[in-house]
């Protein structure tokens, strides 16, 4: 694709949380906890309403819904701040500080006074009903690949509190993550390639690991991507969970903006108009009383109904790929699913099937009027559910006819995105009124400018020359979650630089393709290993049997898991008379071979033993045992 | 142009800006020594320091910058102004029945303007409708400002006042009185009319809330959702107190307007009822009696015994305190004086003679726990013995501050001290408990 024709923008909000002492507005550990919780609590948010007399439309249907939540907490990870049941503490000087690093690596203004705000968000995400958040710089730039990028500003906010679950009317979430200190760089719209934006976020990346005070882990850094091309909309996609996949995102946004623009045209040649599409949904129930389709038999058996519209024209539209499974019509099942709470749409363009059958669908067509050329889509729920879903499917048919309608999406996993909210206005920001401004003094600047730490660069050609390491190896290091614990672990002298280079990135990776959690493995386990390998507890061969075992037993120890996977080493004796077994046992061939039998030998004992003794001390072994029996 | 369109501005940063001809939320540019800022000009807190100027960026975030040498200020426009389009009315539905909601203070209900962050309280019974619009499902609500004024201000001529309306809300036939009111205080205020009312026939509930009401996750709606409801419904005619139950939002607890007491300085469920169980809850819209026996809705003719006696002082016993502290309230004219005493009932010996000469000087002393749970009982060491020889009211199970505002009334309300001490004794509003009870957390 030609993004400079296109018109690519793309601008960056990267969100890392900091490794400080203690959350934000609180002196709580920023940590998680895995059991069970130790207490509830239950409260409902209610949209607030401005000066404008505007209520977000979307809050307010949640609220009326009745929406409850509950929020988990343990008191070892949250105390009555998080609980919206004490006023913030002063803001926390240390993630100021680690903000203002950054800035300052990265040629930004600091501002005088930072002044923090709430900006209202009513999911339940934050007990408050606001997130906590300020501005701590204006400007700056980085440089990546020969290009000069600036920056639009640095922030400091909250996180949120982490989604458990989504039952129906009730949300579940825990308040651990509520509170732990986030900081929010934000790149001008001046990126115009997937690329390209992909070597930013890792850029941001790498200077924030640079401050060492970054925690690692899925979830610790977030993406939000800002994307418009020419003639198209300006989408904000959230939640971005890893930097390699901010350039799928970006082809698939654009991929997606580019057909939704294809669509335009077919529709436009096809001659329809936005008063072609009329919202009045047909009750078809009882054309499905004998339904095979279990979703529409369960919606009618408890009191349900069927609903369609008929979207004249778009017949084919429907089932066009905007990006890899994504379809028009997933576009407007999001919006079904936003607008009306139901679990889906079904339209003509995908069916028969679902077990709904081609007389259904023929029935259908004839019932709701439809021609060949046009759509049906139809909703099984609660009637006025329904009603709002096709409401919603309606109103984005008629913005297909447009373009590109402007909303706010989230990722998922594989790069795709999909519909969340439309776009909010200006953001709903006031002052937070508990805490006063902080101001910046120069001479803090100084102490810092003092002390800043290393550029990512500089770590690069220090990494090669002092650890001996090659160029990408050291790259890769930089660019991993481990930077730091790599120069800690090296400093102590406590394994062999290319050993644990390796095992930190290229080994991780792997095991975590095959599904192991690394991020369950504390810096101190890794050091633990470690020392059991140079101690000669165990062999290299092993670590990755170790790791995966200490993934999913996280509060065992490395010990435990020699123990548990019988990876102990040999002891002299106990493998000496293992060879010397394996000697007597090929007689003949060592016989018949002589010294050049130790390589078959090597192979038989090796694949006994790995793991469990050094490749060296078996050859040597080997050898001794085949002279032995040479002299005899 | 005026100190109002500058907010909290002062000396060269203010002349600066009325240089400028820049008022509040207008856009500017500032140019300082750091580079050249655009936004709008916000307000800035009285307590601030005077050479920060605050700007909203475009992007909704507030900043400080500095204002030093060779600053320039340069007006871009004028301020957006934020006009209040109030949501329609919800209709009045006929046949709910009257509750009247007057408020003293205290923001149950508001609205942010988020060009400058200034938070409104409601003013009005449209007002209120109009932010808690489910309200016109419950009853038919009508609600007056008395008082404008944060708790700690409020005292006995607030208490009469308040009475007052009561009685005229009495007479204009509601079913039910709320009273919304900061919490500070909200437990003196709801023993004072307690004591007042008399005679009651329709529930008086007081209500306020922990968090402010312009974030969503106030207690303020809930609160009054659930008083209004019971004020329109419940059973009862007591004077009581009603705020979250615990610190979900899925119960209000109604307390006995003389036994509640703020026990924490910011949760939602701050308030307890001390030494005896609440006389009702608000859970899933319905009203549940905790209580069994209690005045019931419709009895009697409302009397006001509404005047308060202002030369009381609440005391409380320390280690170390000074006779001459009693010699001065003596000294002052001082008509009575509540002792929190230690444990069951005490002070030090040293205290005698001035407690003696108080007396002598026609001074009521009673005696309350500063253990706040639990009772008095100066039987049980000599102290307290000698106490009650010296003349000191042993007050039961009364908490202090409720002892402390029915003193102020008894004294108020008699032509002498035995009558005033006859009033005392006598379990007027719930404020004595027969029994004491175990309540699970002290007791
Ligand atoms: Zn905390």
């Amino acid at each position: 694709m030609d993004y400079a024709k296109l018109g690519l923008k793309v601008g960056l909000e990267v969100h890392q949380e900091l490794a400080t002492k203690h959350k934000l507005f609180c002196q709580c550990p920023p940590m998680l906890f895995r059991d069970d919780p130790e207490y509830t609590f239950i409260r409902r948010l209610r949209p607030s309403q401005s000066e404008l007399g505007e209520i977000d439309p979307a809050a307010l249907f949640e609220f009326l819904k009745g929406k409850t939540i509950i929020y988990e907490a343990n008191r070892e990870t949250s105390c009555l701040v998080e609980m919206d049941e004490e006023p913030p503490g002063p803001l926390n000087a240390e993630a100021l500080d680690i903000c203002l690093t950054f800035t300052l690596l990265t040629g930004g203004t600091p501002v005088d006074e930072v002044h923090v705000m709430r900006k209202i968000v009513v999911d339940g995400s934050n007990t408050t009903g606001f997130q906590r958040t300020c501005v701590t710089s204006l400007g700056g730039k980085l440089e990546v690949g020969g290009k000069t990028y600036s920056l639009q500003q640095v922030g400091l906010e909250e996180d949120a509190a982490r989604k458990i679950a989504d039952e129906g009317g009730v949300s579940r979430y825990r308040i651990d993550r509520l509170g732990i200190p986030l900081i929010e760089v934000t790149t001008d719209p001046v990126i115009y390639s997937p690329e390209e934006a992909e070597e930013v976020a890792l850029a941001i990346g790498r200077i924030l690991r640079a401050t060492g005070q970054v925690r690692r882990g899925l979830g610790t850094i977030r993406q939000d991507v800002n994307i418009s091309i020419v003639g198209g909309a300006l989408i904000e996609i959230k939640g971005v969970q890893e930097l390699n996949l901010v350039s799928k995102v970006v082809e698939y946004e654009v991929q997606r903006q580019v057909k939704l623009l294809k669509i335009v045209d077919i529709l436009k040649e096809r001659g329809i108009k936005a008063t072609d599409l009329t919202d009045k949904p047909l009750d078809v129930s009882d054309l499905f009383g004998e339904t095979k389709s279990r979703i529409v038999k369960n919606a009618l058996s408890k009191g349900g109904r069927v609903l369609a519209v008929k979207l004249g024209g778009f017949a084919g539209c429907m089932g066009i790929e905007l990006c890899p499974d994504r379809r028009l019509g997933t576009e407007m099942a999001d919006h079904a699913k936003f607008a009306g709470g139901v679990r889906g749409i079904f339209h003509t363009d995908e069916l028969p099937a679902y077990d709904i059958t081609v007389e259904e669908v023929k029935a259908l067509r004839k019932k709701v009027g439809a021609s060949d050329s046009d759509a049906v889509v139809i909703v099984a729920d609660e009637e006025e559910s329904c009603r709002r879903a096709l409401s919603a499917v309606v109103k984005r048919a008629r913005e297909a006819l447009e373009g590109v309608p402007s909303e706010t999406r989230a990722a998922n996993p594989d790069g795709t995105t999909h519909f969340t909210r439309p776009r909010p206005g200006a953001a709903r920001m006031y002052p937070e009124t508990d805490m006063p401004p902080i101001v910046v003094s120069s001479e803090r600047l100084a102490k810092l400018r003092a002390n800043l730490p290393e550029m990512p660069e500089a770590k690069l050609e220090r990494f090669t020359t002092d650890y001996g390491i090659n160029e990408k190896l050291a790259r890769q290091v930089i660019n991993s979650d481990y930077t730091q614990l790599f120069e800690e672990m090296m400093g102590e002298d406590l394994a062999d630089p290319v050993q644990l280079a390796v095992t930190l990135t290229e080994d991780f990776r792997g095991l975590q393709r095959d599904g192991v959690e690394i991020d369950n493995i504390s810096d101190a386990l890794i050091r633990d290993t470690f020392g059991l390998l140079k101690a000669g507890k165990t062999a290299k061969e092993s670590l990755p049997q170790i790791f995966t075992w200490l993934a999913e037993n996280p509060d065992g120890s490395p010990a435990d898991a020699l123990k548990a996977l019988d990876l102990g080493m040999l002891s002299g004796d106990d493998l000496r008379s293992m060879v010397e077994a394996k000697v007597s046992e090929n007689r003949e061939m060592v016989e018949r071979m002589g010294d050049r039998a130790i390589g078959p030998l090597m192979g038989m004992m090796m694949g006994e033993v790995r793991g469990r003794a050094e490749a060296k001390e078996v050859q040597a072994l080997l050898r001794e045992a085949i002279g032995a029996l040479s002299r005899e | 142009m005026g100190d109002e369109q500058l907010h909290g501005y002062r000396g060269k940063l203010k002349e600066a800006l009325e240089a400028a001809g820049v008022g509040i939320g207008d856009l500017l540019r500032f140019e300082s020594g750091d580079g050249s800022f655009e936004g709008s000009l916000m307000p800035r807190v009285e307590t601030a320091d005077d050479w920060h100027v605050v700007l909203k960026l475009k992007s909704g975030y507030n900043v400080g910058i500095a204002f030093g040498e060779g600053a320039k200020v340069v007006r871009l426009g004028q301020a957006e102004k934020p006009e209040f389009r109030p949501p329609p009315l919800p209709e009045v539905k006929a046949g709910l029945p009257k509750v009247s909601i007057v408020s003293t203070g205290g923001t149950i209900a508001s609205r942010v303007d988020y060009i400058t962050g200034g938070v409104h309280a409601a003013m009005s019974s449209r007002d209120l409708l109009s932010i808690v619009p489910e309200l016109s499902d419950i009853a038919a609500v009508d609600a007056d400002i008395l008082y404008s004024t944060f708790s700690e201000n409020i005292d006995a001529e607030q208490w009469t006042g308040i009475a007052r309306r009561i009685a005229e809300k009495v007479k204009e036939g509601a079913q039910g009185v709320v009273i919304t009111h900061g919490t500070d205080t909200l437990g003196y205020s709801s023993a004072a009319l307690s004591f007042v009312l008399r005679n009651l026939p329709i529930p008086v509930i007081f209500v306020g809330s922990q968090r402010s009401s312009d974030r969503p996750s106030s207690d303020a709606a809930t609160n009054l959702l659930g008083v209004v409801s019971t004020a329109a419904h419940a059973p009862f005619a007591e004077v009581v107190l009603g705020m979250h139950e615990t610190t979900s939002d899925t119960s209000i607890v109604f307390h006995w307007g003389t036994k509640a007491r703020k026990l924490h300085t910011s949760t939602r469920y701050a308030f307890q009822s001390v030494n005896t169980e609440p006389l009702a809850r608000y859970v899933d819209g319905k009203v549940e009696m905790i209580a069994e026996s209690y005045r019931k809705r419709g009895e009697g003719e409302l009397e006001l015994m509404d005047s308060f006696e202002s030369k009381v002082a609440l005391i409380k016993f320390h280690p170390g305190f000074q006779p001459s502290t009693i010699d001065w309230y003596v000294d002052d004219g001082y008509k009575g004086v509540i002792l929190e005493g230690t444990g069951l009932g005490h002070v030090s010996t040293g205290l005698y003679e001035a407690l003696r000469g108080a007396v002598k000087a026609g001074v009521v002393l009673g005696m309350a726990p500063q253990c706040v749970w639990g009772r008095i009982d100066m039987d049980v060491y000599s102290t307290g013995r000698e106490l009650q020889e010296i003349g000191v009211e042993p007050l039961g199970d009364m908490l202090a501050e409720t002892a402390f505002v029915k003193l102020r009334w008894a004294l108020a309300n008699s032509d002498d001290i035995e009558e005033a001490m006859e009033l005392m004794r006598r379990n007027i509003a719930g404020e004595y408990s027969d029994r004491t009870l175990y309540t699970g957390r002290f007791g």
